[in-house]
């Protein structure tokens, strides 16, 4: 597949266009210019790291939302095995903006909730842009307790722009499906490692992100709003978004820094869509031991852990009162 | 006496009820019913707790009024008033955080958007938690989200219930993902709760959106909506703008959450106290109240 440029690669597009074109004329060339091709490779990467060691976080948004970013079923496919996909709430329908179900994992029986987005245009709309509505959730919440029931430790995968702002979603309970979910994720006596993999859009994210460990891919965002969400609100313009996204602190080292994560999973030169399997790879061996680490408590001790980190979020001073 | 300072006692009153902030009435005497035009007097409508007695149209109540209102005047305690806010983000829109909450200071009284007292519903004991809506519009960040749990908290050790009144935009942007955060901090608390055995009742009124709508707004053990709240995750331009529909009558107000079976009952502001005291003395299997 052809790779797409963000705008703030177009320098890299056209070096690698430019690479193609020699490439072409290398097929039916007596010259040798595979040297040529190779210096020009290497200026590609060399562009590449620069343009990528400072990034803006506008820009980290927008490689978080690339239209060939890997999503959940890709993971699915590259990391783990018989995947037995289950469908539906058992009340309304079959949220396609959600995927979950079971699978092994080096052969360890595993639960898999994910956000899903589309590829194409029919499949966008199949998924519904990523944006789940109130069954989506509730899928989620049987998912979450069958794998209680079982002891099976639960995974998730986070990638939305938010929760569905439709007239139906509301209808059937967009809050209280939410609402419940970060209740029932506080106390399920599973493990739940959570992993941010592109878009972590605010209560729509939340409501599969509460868990035991909760880790970024090095592009990933994660915010309260959206960029353009909050600068529409505070500056009455959604031109302001590069400001906003700077302002609100939504990527993974400045989330590190203020301890609302616990880990950044490093991506491929260029971002994870230019490599998917090595990204497989990595965030493979991040799950595992994360899974590791939780695995080694008691379910008293793991509860105790995640009870007290979500009791730890928040800055505030205190001030004897007068 | 003039007719000026016949005029004047209500003013005066207001300020002898403890109540030292400003109304959200509009300045003067005399206000206009936003539901059914009635033209009101001042005090009719504060008797009245903000409630229209020609139409029966809830305005918005401030946390210490909503907090007067419910429980007995004898043995309350203020929770978590130590807690204050910090610009931890350093955060600068058109205007900067700490402004922003210094002006919001000085509008409400309050240090921030919560008020957690303990105390006494007819005799029963309780914890009570009201929202400042006139504060940043009631959103949620940190201070919030510490003074919830510190209140739930309070409730779980003296083993008595937790009530909350929400009114609310949602989360405070200028905390950032803090103030997400503050979605499954409150939430969680709840289970602590819940494993002891006591009750959470959840009181929506205008508004309840967002991120409060979307967390412990819904998980109450009784979810009550005061009468023509709005109640909703997205806010009604959001969703007009993403599905270009006109919204239906009524949409995300009470009596359409309680046609789709999302909340409990609806409940006039007039009758909360004896309603709250009633459901808590059921739920703890207590003697009904004298």
């Amino acid at each position: 597949m052809k790779t797409s440029f963000l705008d703030f690669e177009q320098p890299i597009a056209e070096l690698e266009g430019k690479i193609e074109n020699l490439r072409y004329a290398q097929d039916d060339s007596a010259v040798d210019i595979s040297e040529e091709i190779g210096r020009l490779e290497k200026k590609g990467q060399t562009l590449t790291k620069d343009i990528y060691a400072k990034l803006t976080s506008w820009q980290i948004c927008q490689v978080a939302r690339h239209p060939q970013r890997p999503y959940t079923l890709d993971y699915l496919e590259r990391i783990f095995t018989d995947f037995e996909e289950l469908h539906g709430d058992r009340a309304f329908s079959d949220d396609h903006a959600i995927v979950g179900g079971l699978a092994r994992f080096n052969g360890q029986s595993v639960m898999v909730i994910g956000h899903q987005k589309g590829r194409d245009t029919k499949e966008k709309i199949f998924r519904n842009f990523g944006m789940p509505r109130p069954e989506g959730y509730r899928k989620a919440l049987r998912l979450m307790k069958l794998a209680e029931k079982f002891g099976i430790p639960v995974f998730t995968f986070v990638d939305t722009p938010g929760a569905y702002p439709g007239i139906d979603a509301e209808e059937r309970g967009q809050s209280e499906a939410i609402g419940r979910n970060l209740y029932v994720l506080a106390e399920l006596k599973v493990p739940v490692i959570v992993t941010i993999i592109g878009e972590g859009g605010s209560g729509g994210a939340l409501a599969i992100a509460v868990g035991d460990t909760v880790q970024m891919l090095q592009y990933s965002t994660y915010s309260v709003i959206s960029p353009e969400g909050c600068a529409s609100i505070l500056w009455k313009s959604a031109d302001k978004a590069s400001e906003a996204a700077e302002t609100m602190a939504i990527t993974a080292p400045r989330l590190k820094t203020l301890g609302l994560i616990d880990r950044i999973i490093s991506e491929p030169l260029g971002g994870a869509h230019r490599d998917p399997a090595a990204m497989a790879q990595s965030l493979k061996k991040a799950l595992q031991e994360a899974l590791k680490q939780v695995s080694a408590l008691s379910t008293e001790e793991m509860l105790e852990a995640r009870f007290e980190r979500l009791m730890a979020y928040g800055r505030t001073k205190e001030q004897p009162l007068r | 006496m003039s007719w000026l300072n016949k005029l004047l006692p209500p003013k005066i009153k207001r300020n002898e009820s403890g109540i030292a902030r400003k109304s959200t009435l509009p300045e003067g005497l005399w206000s206009k019913c936003p539901s059914c035009e009635a033209v009101l007097y001042a005090t009719d409508l504060d008797n009245n707790l903000n409630v229209c007695p020609k139409c029966g149209h809830h305005n918005r109540l401030n946390a210490r009024a909503r907090i007067e209102l419910l429980l007995d005047p004898e043995g309350r305690f203020e929770i978590g008033a130590e807690v204050l806010p910090v610009d931890s983000l350093k955060f600068k829109d058109s205007r900067r955080y700490p402004e922003r909450l210094q002006d919001a200071t000085e509008t409400t009284g309050e240090t921030d958007s919560l008020v957690v007292m303990q105390g006494a519903i007819k005799t029963l004991p309780v914890v009570v938690a009201a929202f400042e809506f006139d504060f940043m519009g009631g959103s949620m960040g940190s201070v919030l989200g510490e003074r919830f749990v510190r209140g739930v908290q309070t409730a779980v050790e003296q083993g008595m219930p937790f009530v909350c009144v929400t009114a609310s935009g949602g989360a405070r942007m200028q905390e950032g993902l803090f103030s997400l955060m503050q979605m499954a901090k409150t939430t969680a608390v709840l289970t602590k709760l819940s494993e002891a055995k006591l009750p959470f009742i959840s009181i929506l009124t205008d508004p309840t959106m967002g991120g409060v709508s979307a967390s412990f707004a819904f998980v109450g053990d009784v979810v009550m909506a005061e009468p023509g709240a709005l109640i909703g995750f997205a806010g009604p331009r959001v969703i007009e703008q993403t599905v270009r529909e006109t919204l239906p009558q009524g949409f995300q107000r009470s009596e359409f959450l309680i046609e789709k079976g999302a909340i409990d009952m609806i409940v006039d502001r007039r009758e909360m106290k004896d309603k709250l005291a009633q459901l808590l003395a059921m739920l703890q299997k207590l003697p009904a109240a004298a």
